[in-house]
């Protein structure tokens, strides 16, 4: 075994079991952090298949950015799991059942039989002054630009989407205008009513 | 592989472009608009579906043209579909305005999202590659998403929303799935490689039957066929009913068109396989959408096991993988399309502000109320049942004879027993509009745009019910 298939089966490993623990951990936080985990291994398996620049991307875009987003946003959400968990012992049989026939009618096909080494030869390690990064360019903008245009779109959609269901304007929410509060003075608020003096009656 | 791209390879995009840019237009226009004005935006959305027909119909192919290194396609089947997206498009503009101003949804927002929504259709439609199929599938069902989801306030919208977007991922994961394990036995994502790749095989690949079965469940999802329908009956009674509208009509030619692209012009040699599974998906959907729609009480509810009924006829004619077959299939879709635009026209038409007319009988004496709309509800049923001479005989009779000539007789006999069960849900409608006294006699409140349209809607049902020739020899000469 070189060098390369123990790192390969090392970062494979990791990424099997912090995707395992994604979908198996009870707390939301611990779930986001394992999927950093499961991230970094994926682009460690993507830079041992050449794949230098969009294994960084994935570092940079995913863990160092959308992450810590999502992060956030986990822990603004007050998520009660207990209704979630509602009849999992009732459906975890039929699940289970199901899952795993997928899954072994998955193994059967994709195994090495068909994706082995002999079907599908291993690609010719390139030079090091290949640059992976402009293949990418001139696939995404020769070759699929019409999907890549399209991706725009789907972006663009998903802002409006966004906004159109969240976006609640000023009349319609009660707000704080500041403005009218900083220009009120103290004989806006108080007024002093001169009233002859009383005495209280017991 | 990578050739460079000349700027004359965009010209058969141009109804894409266009209508991506109006979007952009009316989104920016709708800014600066107050509600007084916010009309401008509503004709701006028919203006766009007006000029994206001409340029449509001008662009018209003789062959089939596939630019953009085989991401594109345009020929004749594309651009009759858009066209028909467009009009069916309008249509629900016109329909839906007086509904969504009573429930103060008349915003720039419904235009924009329906008008990104046709764009994802248009791309579903022109898709030469299974990567521009799916994002073309994403850009219509994020539209569509945040459409059920816009009456923020109703959680029955937000409910359905909430299923409609799970269930929805869910389906384009399988899609995508089945997707890349065709792309692993065939190493292209272009339908051409791929359907010369498998014309090609001797023996049976095993992994590319696997992409197909995952193919073939997401597509059955996206249509809601049986046993993928369960979103359908909760989106169409839960979503506002002008964007129920919108969902059962438009898309449907989409879903036409994404099954036509994946399956026959991609897979179409392995149609010895996917035949089987097709038999089992439409079989299940006409028992099964006819027997349930019996037993609703809301039209909306009903309309949708209607649907998901519908959608079995829709499969049964691609499944005898014949031009024959094809075409059926063809001129089904656009038929229904039109007749579910009618029914939930119907539905919006007797609505009001702060009344929704979605309970069958609030159709109860339309005979008393307005004869005439009546008389179209009668036309639209008796279709939906597929009664000659309204359209939907034609349409099922097309799609049976297709079935019938592929030597799948039992088949045919279920789909006409089950049609027969089902044509008791649409005449119950009848009569309750016929015989029975309205509870309710407040006179219909409708724009005279939308009373004209629903009319011209409903005598189109049955002028193309009686001569069908037109619409069947565009169908077949679109499938040459």
């Amino acid at each position: 075994m070189n060098t390369e298939s123990v790192l390969f089966y090392l970062f494979a490993a990791i990424l099997v079991f912090a995707s395992g623990m994604v979908v198996t951990v009870k707390n939301s936080v611990y779930a986001a952090l394992w999927l950093v985990l499961a991230f970094f291994t994926t682009a460690g398996v993507w830079l041992l298949l050449e794949a230098e620049f969009l294994a960084i991307t994935l570092v940079l875009v995913y863990v160092g950015a959308v992450m810590v987003l999502f992060l956030f946003v986990v822990m603004m959400l007050d998520i009660d799991i207990a209704p979630l968990k509602e009849g999992f012992t009732r459906y975890l049989p039929i699940g289970l059942l199901i899952g795993a026939v997928i899954v072994i009618e998955i193994v059967i096909i994709v195994g090495p039989e068909r994706f082995g080494l002999e079907a599908m030869p291993a690609p010719i390690p390139h030079a090091a002054d290949y640059s992976n990064t402009k293949e990418l360019g001139r696939l995404l903008y020769i070759d699929y630009v019409y999907p890549f245009e399209l991706a725009a779109v789907i972006l663009v959609l998903a802002i409006i989407a966004a906004i159109v269901l969240t976006l609640r304007p000023k009349r319609w929410s009660k707000f704080v205008a500041v403005e009218k509060q900083l220009e009120a003075k103290s004989s806006d608020r108080v007024r002093v009513v001169k009233m002859p003096s009383e005495k209280k009656k017991h | 592989m990578s050739v460079p791209i000349s700027v004359s390879e965009f010209a058969p995009l141009l109804p894409e472009i266009f209508v991506l840019s109006m979007a952009c237009i009316i989104l920016l226009v709708d800014l600066y608009l107050t509600d007084d004005n916010r009309y401008i935006s509503y004709a701006l959305g028919l203006l766009t579906m007006g000029l994206a027909a001409v340029i449509t119909f001008v662009t018209m192919p003789v062959e089939s043209v596939v630019v953009l290194n085989g991401t594109f396609v345009n020929d004749q089947m594309a651009a009759i579909l858009k066209l028909f997206v467009y009009l069916l498009t309008a249509a629900v503009f016109v329909y839906s305005r007086e509904y969504l101003i009573a429930r103060s949804l008349f915003k720039g927002e419904f235009y924009v999202l329906i008008i990104f929504a046709v764009l994802g259709m248009m791309v579903m439609i022109s898709a030469h590659s299974m990567l521009t199929i799916y994002m073309g599938l994403e850009i219509m069902s994020l539209a569509l998403y945040a459409l059920v989801a816009m009456q923020r306030d109703s959680i029955q919208a937000t409910e359905a929303a909430m299923k409609y977007f799970v269930l929805g991922a869910l389906a384009s994961g399988m899609l995508l799935y089945g997707m890349s394990m065709i792309y692993g036995a065939t190493g292209s994502l272009d339908l051409k490689v791929i359907s010369e790749h498998v014309a090609g095989l001797e023996e049976k690949d095993l992994v590319l039957l696997l992409g197909l079965v995952f193919v073939i469940v997401g597509l059955a999802f996206k249509l809601g066929a049986v046993p993928f329908h369960m979103w359908v009956p909760d989106v169409y009674h839960g979503a506002p009913t002008a964007v129920t509208l919108f969902i059962g009509t438009a898309p449907k030619i989409a879903g036409f068109a994404m099954v036509m692209r994946l399956l026959v012009e991609g897979l179409g040699d392995m149609q010895f396989y996917w035949q089987d599974y097709l038999v089992v998906i439409a079989v299940l959907s006409i028992v099964l959408g006819n027997v349930i729609a019996i037993a609703q009480t809301n039209i909306k509810r009903m309309f949708a096991y209607s649907t998901i009924a519908h959608m079995g006829f829709l499969i049964a004619g691609i499944l005898s993988g014949t031009q024959e077959g094809y075409s059926a299939a063809m001129f089904y879709t656009i038929s229904y399309s039109i007749m579910s635009l009618g029914g939930f026209g119907m539905i919006l038409l007797l609505s009001r502000s702060g009344f929704e007319a979605d309970k069958l009988d609030d159709f109860k004496g339309l005979n008393d109320r307005s004869p005439w709309f009546a008389f179209m509800m009668l036309i639209i049923m008796v279709s939906m049942a597929g009664v000659p001479p309204a359209l939907g005989f034609y349409a099922k009779l097309a799609v049976l004879q297709a079935v019938i000539n592929a030597g799948l007789i039992w088949v045919a006999i279920i789909a006409v027993v089950f049609s027969i069960v089902g044509a008791f849900y649409y005449l119950r409608v009848i009569k309750l509009m016929y015989f029975d006294k309205a509870d309710d006699t407040t006179p219909i409140e409708a724009g005279r745009d939308m009373r004209a349209v629903l009319s011209v809607n409903g005598i189109t049902i049955l002028a193309l019910g009686i001569f069908p020739g037109g619409l069947l020899t565009i169908c077949v000469n679109a499938m040459l």
